[in-house]
């Protein structure tokens, strides 16, 4: 369980930290829509120089990140695996019974594996740097516009916060539940599917029981203090937009305009370098 | 038979921010028979030290020896783990909210079951385990365990540790979230079960006037270190130590204390008890014997109400 970086705060203090909940957010929608758009290997590498700085400047260790992606490693390679063998583009590889494997296969398989990867270490990196309080705030103030068509908006910031910060909460629980049925026993790591599935009903029994006690005690302790998401409610954290948000959006934005160019002007850097070192070796 | 612990240190989350080291250089040794309390406020590192005994964490530094399975760092004997878990019976804080079978006689079954003993075997533990806890077996066994009320369902949490016979049971804040009375009916059940079931019994606890009752040696943990490891009567020699360490000591102690500094000495005394005859054996009438006096209770006297809750025959 432990082992879920996904969604965990890495305190270091750093400029990255410190920016605007709502700047970095913005920035992250943008990174994740920019990937899409990167035409070149190049551009990936530019992409990971990108994610490997900014990752230097928040004080998060690399090693960190990269746990991040293990996490989905199986997701990643299964799509590797289906691309190498249903994309055909290009020179045929290999050429065995069913089996077809062409350059092509190969090339978008590698590129949707790196697209993968930059994308949840990427994501992951915003929630090194950013709490969950300070995420919801930003979502909240970012969907204000909403509310003047009567979306509830602190309602529904209220909710969210409320589900991120039950997830440690119930992340802790299950530690202990599955201590407690261990010592009676039971073997929840060992053998085959349908064994470990069976083996997790008493952890989950318990778990959804404590779940749901929580979440009524929690209505409860909101309806005893009289809790509304009345206008009037202050926020005792008023996020500013400063100058190093500034500075950061100008990074970012040339970031995303040089992946743009390699696409739409260059068509990818990585033509150019095969036929300047083709022409080099011819 | 013993349990033997050696320089066992231990860190959590090591290598992050997060990184909190809970045990450091701990050693000790629980005889067969022992009574033990576990002392220590929070983050001590009391808990993490009993997860070690069942094997429930794993070892990264030192060695034990829990009557004859050997735990090392780095090997993981899956043969070892299972008698482990069948030699030492944890019941946790809190140990209802791991109940999640239909029936009390399924959930108690759970851990024998587990252990790979016949289905005969099991039942017959069952039974016997819902009757040592005090529950009626036959009112009880088809019953939901989340109809229960809180103190049965803790007691059926309890005799699903019990069915698996245990040698050593650990229990992590037994009494935590119960009345006064709840709490009198479970320390009674913990001295049944180490006469009637497991000889040797190890409660970790935060409240010294209820483990000054029944324990006969206290550990006290403090800061990842064993800090005290001495017979009852001696430790409260040490109560400003204690004190210094954020532990209360037990209101006997302190009262016991406040008179030797008034230059009344009443020797060593521990619980309600042991100062009631302390205080008539320096006081008392001179035709009470030595036999007499021992068999005084605190519970017998009608002070109960201005010396609190620990002195009062509970349910009396």
């Amino acid at each position: 369980m432990r082992d879920v970086t996904f969604g965990q705060y890495y305190p270091t203090n750093s400029v990255i930290h410190r920016l605007d909940p709502r700047a970095k957010l913005i920035f992250m929608l943008l990174y994740m829509v920019i990937i899409f758009f990167v035409a070149s290997y190049c551009g990936y590498a530019l992409v990971a120089l990108f994610l490997l700085t900014v990752t230097a400047i928040a004080k998060v260790p690399v090693k960190t990140l990269f746990r991040s992606v293990k996490a989905i490693l199986v997701l990643m390679i299964f799509t590797a695996i289906i691309n190498i063998f249903f994309y055909k583009k290009g020179e045929v590889l290999v050429d065995w019974w069913i089996i077809e494997i062409t350059v092509g296969g190969i090339d978008f398989a590698i590129k949707m594996a790196l697209r993968i990867s930059l994308l949840v270490m990427g994501t992951s990196l915003l929630s090194f740097t950013t709490t969950a309080v300070e995420l919801t705030d930003a979502i909240e103030s970012l969907l204000k516009p909403l509310s003047y068509i009567k979306v509830p908006v602190h309602d529904i910031a209220l909710i969210m916060s409320i589900a991120l910060r039950f997830i440690p909460g119930l992340m802790e629980e299950t530690d202990k539940i599955m201590m407690a049925q261990k010592a009676r026993g039971a073997e929840i790591d060992t053998g085959g599917l349908i064994k470990k599935i069976k083996a997790m009903l008493p952890v989950l029994i318990p778990l959804f029981v404590s779940a749901i006690r929580r979440a009524d005690e929690l209505a409860d302790a909101l309806d005893a203090r009289c809790y509304n998401a009345s206008k009037h409610r202050t926020k005792m954290k008023v996020l500013k937009f400063s100058a190093k948000d500034a500075i950061a959006a100008l990074v970012v934005v040339v970031f995303a305009t040089l992946i743009l160019l390699d696409n739409y002007l260059l068509g990818g850097l990585d033509r150019y370098i095969v036929d300047f070192v083709k022409g080099l070796t011819a | 038979m013993r349990i033997e612990v050696k320089d066992l240190s231990f860190t959590y989350s090591p290598d992050t921010p997060f990184q909190k080291q809970a045990l450091s250089g701990v050693n000790l040794q629980i005889e067969e028979g022992d009574f033990l309390g576990i002392l220590g406020h929070m983050g001590s590192g009391k808990s993490t030290f009993i997860l070690h005994l069942n094997g429930l964490i794993k070892l990264q530094s030192g060695e034990i020896d829990v009557f004859d399975v050997k735990l090392v760092p780095d090997k993981k004997n899956k043969q070892d783990l299972r008698k482990l878990r069948g030699t030492v019976g944890m019941v946790f804080q809190y140990p209802e909210y791991q109940l999640f079978e239909d029936t009390v006689e399924k959930d108690v079954a759970f851990g024998p079951k587990n252990l790979g003993l016949s289905d005969a075997e099991v039942a017959s533990r069952v039974e016997r385990a819902i009757r040592l806890v005090g529950l009626d077996y036959e009112d009880v066994r088809t019953r939901a365990p989340f109809e229960l009320s809180g103190g049965q369902k803790r007691r059926v949490a309890i005799a699903g540790i019990i069915a698996m016979q245990p040698r050593v049971l650990v229990l992590d804040e037994p009494t935590a979230g119960l009345d006064p009375y709840g709490k009198e009916q479970i320390l009674e059940l913990i001295t049944k079960l180490k006469r009637e079931c497991s000889p040797t019994v190890i409660v970790i606890s935060h409240d010294v006037d209820e483990i000054t009752r029944f324990a006969d040696r206290i550990v006290v943990f403090n800061d990842g270190k064993v800090a005290f490891d001495l017979p009852m009567n001696e430790l409260f020699r040490h109560s400003e130590e204690l004190t210094a360490m954020g532990l209360e000591i037990p209101r006997a102690v302190a009262i016991a204390d406040k008179l030797r500094a008034r230059g009344i000495d009443l020797g060593d005394v521990v619980n309600a008890d042991d100062l009631v005859r302390a205080v008539v054996r320096k006081f008392g009438h001179g035709n009470m014997d030595e036999t007499a006096i021992s068999k005084l209770s605190a519970s017998q006297f009608d002070f109960s109400a201005e010396y609190g809750g620990t002195a009062a025959g509970g349910d009396r």
